[in-house]
């Protein structure tokens, strides 16, 4: 496979990635942003493959195999049975309206961008060109967990953001060592615990999962 | 040149005479997704038929507005077919109009279209004019961002160009376009009347845009109307395959080549008319109020292409 | 052979400035005689425009030439100076006023505020002092002009002055008029440079640099934004172009305008010397901002004239938008793509000059025969005036921008200038001239929704008032002036190669690059852009190729099925008794864009209950800069003025005391 051949599919993948991390920011259901997280994890796990295979980097395939059982089959299964224990399917509010927030998106897209440029132009990877657009889906994501207002999206927007670093490591750097990549995993599969089980413990609190409700907490 | 101009005449007259065909495969395979078995491809041609045979009935208060819309509107699409490289690119008349001024012929025939419906004055005309304007003043200028990422890859905003870059050239991935691509088929469902923004097959005045706005017509002025609709939805058709699938279009006008692109042809719309008729079934009409949601969305996601494009390739 | 010409066109410039006046002045002869003043002032003052315009073409391909007149301060003589920018704005004057003078000639009745005698004063030290602003050659004489043109305006405006509203109205464009004036004047002493010199030649020899040519930028862009309505400046607009008569508004709103343009363009292009990027940026974001506003707000008017006036907003915006991106382009030194933006923008100016004054001049004719300006109370002209709905027609069409009219081209031009944007060497820049393109369409695309409110709310439909059954067309000379804007929106329109030939010596004035030779390559039919395989467009094929579908599409259909048609009743879904309040209001036209945006309006509504005896719907839907920045300011000015008033006491030994310890004060200083 030739070099620019690669760069163009891994230019793909990252526009896929930014794509899915809009397609969060405007979508409203739960189970549909459960869909699309998965579909995120899927198009990393291709992308680190693809890398993988570029690069002659052996062990880019065990995460790329670890991202797929993690984030497209392990995750996804616990989000969904977590909607289903908590009956959350129907749609999420936001805060702010769904045009507004892509608008905002797209500005961030371009901070992003700028932002990310100098460091680009030292790596002399491959892929040195999608680490703007994999800065620009962690801010995404933020923008997601800081518009939505149930529990629920916001632990996908907590994850999301996880894979716009996972994919920021694989093209600025091809990956972190895999020791790493294990701890960060495992850090991942018990922060979704955690926020698994604070979430049950909101609805007993004030039998909703609206996260404003965590304002009565403070002292006054 | 005459060979040109012969086949320039040659597609029009078959984009022309196909397009019910494409609105009545549409039809059939929606039929056949939702376990019916549909009245035949052939439907539309009976339905023309029927309608340029009957007398007209005009509204009392109808001006040379009323009567002159279905020309005017029809005469937009059939220049949108002249213009439109569906079988060979290059032809003499596809200069004098570049995708720009492609929007705008769209946009003339919309224009009379929704005048019309207001000059009789009744509440639907008026009120299927203003929903009319209200899809068309957001998926207007998310068409025009839809074009613009592959107008710069290519360098130009002819289509004939375009479609030499993108089929002729050594192939490159343009992230950008995927963008484009899904932004078109939002444009797509809008502007022709679709099923999230509105149901083609209700009469129930209150979901519905087109129909409001042509319940005045009746016979030939009619018939007319309904073969602009078919007519457009080809010409967006065929335009997305131009955009998004060129690879068939005749780059030269010599027999074997144009021998492929009437073969491509069918294919192509064949699968693009079924894919549209699934995504229609998978999807539910949206309230009115949802549809600019919806249209904001295109409209940003076609930028957002245009942003990717000029991120990952315009700095090379 | 050159010379000659030049010297003439300057001459004919100043002979029609010179009518205007005397045709002015001639007014107060008769000043109750109707007949004398419209039948027969007005239009020998179209007579002076087309000298103006005669002027301009001249002048368009020649050298400039620069005259003294013997006038003006002693050892300050009035410097004027006929060069391609001007000429090309002394055309688009001269046209415009040959339209409105024309059809003024039809327009103005007895019995309405001013007596015609100083209406027609007024109306023509106007045109007058718009030329004079056009040719002069030194800041002394630009601001006079210009303040005439402020003063003659404002009379105009407030001519119907026994209104309170129309009063408020002509005192806020006054004030704004005036602190733009103030920061144009500082722009020129800042762009004087010390020499102490005014006129243009030298500040153009020693134009200032870095900072102090930046203050002087700034300055301009807000004086001259001020007239143009650009955004925080825009209030007046809205106010003043309904109050003003329609003939008024259209002189208003598509010349006086336009002399902000030219004087933004003659500081920027002409008087400084190479631009700084950030100049284009600011005029760049202002022009989308101001586009997309003017055309949210338009569509949510329910005054046709006020529609308008936001419409010019708009167009103005767009205007600015070429005019950024040709600075930006200029400041990179790409002058090509410079001249296709600066090309755009021109064309713009003249097309939005024909069209909005065609426009003001229909709302004038429907005014008259009508005596309503509310869009709520008008509907189904079309068949009682049959010729101002075709001529507003077109007109709307060609301001929606659709082919083959004249919006389109420049709407075309400019998208092109926006396509051509090559890799700026500025990331952020290149990542934002998308998003420009963006505004940019949306603005287009609002601009068709508003037409189509303005024309069908206006001309199609049933009456939505009884009264109307008695409108009448309009009177033969309203006709004619409407019908030479069209003949201009139709030419510009069909002939874009011709017009950017005749526009290409501005281009090569303030950009030393033409244009046409580029524009030109596919032949005389279509215009193209850099390249003909990169983009092209003729309208010629596009209406005929139209036209000739259209009369065989008919034709087909007459001779195969007959064209017989039966009269009926419109399709009342079963209830019978369809009345013209069943229509959709003006309002209800805005309310998707009310909903869409309605962060951007400061909208108060008041709903009835159930219980109401008389229920009232009212809604209305505010500028938030009227409520953010001007009245803090007015409050501000207010409480300030209030502190200083308790220096006043009425007692003149006072008041000599203040003079003297103010005298004692500054001897001290100066010691």
């Amino acid at each position: 496979m030739s070099a620019s051949l690669a760069t163009q599919l891994v230019n793909l993948f990252a526009s896929l990635l930014l794509l899915i991390a809009f397609a969060m920011l405007a979508q409203r259901r739960v189970l549909s942003l459960i869909h699309l997280f998965a579909w995120q994890g899927a198009v990393l796990a291709l992308n680190t493959a693809l890398v993988a295979f570029v690069t002659h980097q052996h062990h880019l395939y065990y995460s790329a195999l670890l991202t797929l059982i993690l984030k497209v089959i392990l995750l996804p299964w616990i989000l969904h049975r977590l909607i289903d224990k908590l009956n959350v399917r129907w749609d999420v509010e936001t805060l702010v309206n769904i045009p507004t927030t892509m608008l905002i998106g797209v500005g961030l897209v371009i901070i992003g961008f700028n932002v990310a440029m100098p460091i680009s132009h030292l790596s002399e990877t491959v892929t040195r060109g999608t680490l703007g657009i994999a800065l620009a889906s962690v801010l995404l994501s933020f923008m997601m967990l800081i518009t939505r207002r149930k529990a629920v999206p916001q632990v996908i927007g907590f994850l999301a953001m996880e894979n716009g670093l996972f994919f920021a490591a694989t093209s600025a750097t091809y990956g972190m060592p895999l020791v790493v990549e294990l701890g960060v995993a495992l850090d991942v599969l018990v922060g979704t615990f955690i926020f698994g089980i604070f979430t049950f413990h909101l609805r007993e609190a004030f039998d909703s999962l609206d996260i404003e409700h965590i304002e009565k907490l403070k002292e006054r | 040149m005459n060979a040109a101009i012969a086949i320039q005449l040659g597609q029009a007259v078959l984009v022309v005479l196909l397009a019910p065909l494409f609105a009545g495969w549409v039809n059939q395979c929606r039929a056949w997704l939702q376990n019916r078995r549909g009245p035949g491809m052939l439907q539309p041609y009976r339905v023309l038929r029927k309608l340029f045979h009957k007398d007209a009935v005009l509204a009392h208060r109808a001006s040379f507005l009323f009567r002159a819309t279905p020309y005017i509107r029809f005469g937009c699409m059939v220049l949108a077919a002249y213009i439109i490289p569906t079988l060979a690119s290059g032809l003499p008349i596809s200069p004098a109009a570049d995708v720009i001024a492609l929007v705008g012929i769209f946009a003339l025939g919309r224009v009379f279209m929704a005048l019309a419906a207001m000059d009789i004055g009744t509440a639907f005309g008026t009120m299927g004019a203003r929903r009319e304007m209200l899809v068309a003043f957001l998926a207007e200028p998310a068409l025009l961002m839809v074009f613009f990422t592959p107008a710069l890859i290519s360098q130009s905003t002819s289509l004939s160009t375009i479609v030499h870059t993108l089929a002729y050239q050594p192939f490159v991935i343009h992230p950008g376009l995927a963008f484009a691509a899904i932004a078109f088929l939002m444009v797509l469902l809008a502007e022709n009347a679709r099923l999230p923004i509105d149901n083609p097959a209700t009469h129930l005045e209150l979901t519905m845009i087109h129909e409001a706005l042509v319940l005045e017509y009746s016979a030939r002025h009619l018939a007319l109307m309904d073969w602009a609709s078919n007519l457009k939805l080809l010409a967006y058709a065929t335009m997305g395959l131009a955009l998004f699938a060129p690879w068939g279009i005749a780059r030269t006008i010599d027999g074997p080549s144009l021998w492929l692109a009437l073969a491509c042809l069918p294919v192509k719309l064949a699968v693009a008319g079924a894919a549209l008729a699934l995504l229609e079934t998978l999807s539910a009409k949206l309230r009115i109020f949802r549809a600019p949601e919806f249209l904001a969305m295109a409209f940003l996601l076609a930028v957002l292409g245009l942003l990717t494009h000029v991120l990952l390739e315009g700095a090379a | 052979m050159a010379l000659e010409g030049s010297q003439l066109a300057i001459a004919l410039v100043l002979v029609g400035g010179l009518h205007w006046f005397a045709v002015g002045m001639a007014g107060l002869a008769v000043p109750q005689s109707l007949f004398w003043i419209a039948r027969i002032l007005f239009p020998l003052g179209a007579l002076g425009g087309l000298a103006v315009a005669a002027g301009g073409v001249v002048a368009l391909p020649q050298e400039p030439a620069a005259a003294i007149l013997p006038l003006g301060l002693p050892d300050l003589p009035f410097h004027v100076r006929v060069d391609a920018l001007s000429a090309f704005f002394l055309v688009l004057l001269g046209i415009a006023a040959v339209g409105v003078s024309i059809f003024s000639a039809g327009y103005f009745r007895a019995g309405q505020g001013t007596a015609p005698g100083l209406l027609c004063v007024q109306y023509h030290v106007f045109l007058a002092s718009m030329a004079l602003v056009l040719v002069a050659d030194d800041a002394y004489l630009f601001m006079v002009a210009w303040e005439t043109m402020a003063l003659s305006s404002y009379f105009l405006v407030t001519s119907n002055h026994r209104m309170p509203e129309i009063r408020r109205a002509g005192f806020i464009y006054l004030l704004i008029a005036h602190v733009g004036a103030v920061a144009i004047l500082l722009s020129y002493g800042v762009l004087q440079a010390g020499q102490g010199d005014y006129v243009f030649s030298s500040m153009r020899a020693h134009a200032p640099q870095g900072a102090w040519a930046s203050t002087a930028f700034v300055l301009a862009l807000f004086g001259f934004g001020a007239k143009a309505g650009l955004l925080p400046l825009h209030v007046w607009l809205p106010e003043a172009h309904p109050a003003a008569p329609s003939p008024v508004s259209a002189l208003m709103s598509g010349v006086m305008l336009k002399t902000a343009i030219y004087g933004l363009l003659r500081v920027t292009f002409d008087l400084l010397g190479a631009p700084q990027w950030w100049w284009g940026v600011l005029i760049l974001v202002l022009g989308l901002l101001t586009a997309v506003f003017g055309a949210m707000f338009a569509a949510v008017q329910t005054d046709m004239k006020r529609l308008l006036a936001y419409s010019s907003i708009e167009n103005i915006g767009v205007v600015l938008i070429a005019i950024g991106l040709a600075t930006t382009f200029r400041a990179y030194s790409m002058p090509l793509l410079a001249a296709l933006a600066l090309t755009a923008a021109l064309y713009h100016c003249i097309n939005h000059a024909l069209f909005k004054s065609l426009l003001f001049l229909a709302t004038g004719s429907v005014l008259h025969s009508t005596k309503e300006r509310n869009l709520g109370k008008l509907g189904g002209l079309v068949h009682s005036m049959p010729s101002v709905a075709f001529f507003a027609l077109i007109g709307a069409l060609a301001i929606a921008g659709v082919p083959p009219l004249n919006g389109f081209v420049s709407e075309w031009l400019l998208l092109q200038a926006f396509l051509a944007t090559p890799s700026l060497p500025n990331s952020y820049l290149n990542m934002l001239i998308p998003l420009g393109a963006a505004a940019l369409t949306l603005s287009a695309g609002l601009a068709g929704y508003v037409m189509v409110k303005f024309y069908g709310v206006i001309f199609l439909g049933q009456p939505r008032e009884p009264a109307l059954a008695h409108a009448h067309d309009a009177g033969w000379l309203e006709r004619l002036g409407m019908a030479w804007l069209v003949a201009g929106c139709v030419a510009l329109g069909l002939l874009p190669l011709k017009i950017v030939a005749i526009l290409d010596p501005v281009n090569s004035l303030l950009l030393a690059q033409t244009l046409s030779e580029t524009a030109g390559r596919s032949g005389w039919l279509f215009i193209t852009v850099l390249a003909p395989e990169r983009a092209s467009y003729s309208p010629l094929i596009v209406f005929c190729g139209m036209l000739s579908v259209v009369a065989a599409t008919f034709l087909a259909v007459r001779f195969r099925y007959g064209g017989r048609v039966r009269r009926s009743d419109p399709w009342d879904c079963g209830h019978p008794g369809l009345t013209p309040r069943m229509q959709d209001t003006a309002e209800g036209f805005g309310q998707p864009i009310k909903q869409i945006f309605e962060p951007m309006f400061r909208i108060e509504r008041q709903l009835p209950t159930p219980f109401d005896e008389r229920p009232v719907y009212r809604a209305t839907a505010d500028d938030h800069f009227w409520y953010w920045a001007y009245l803090p300011v007015a409050r501000l000015t207010e409480r300030v003025s209030r502190w200083i008033g308790v220096l006043q006491h009425g007692r003149i030994s006072l008041y000599l005391l203040y003079s003297l310890a103010t005298l004692v004060v500054l001897l001290l200083v100066v010691s």
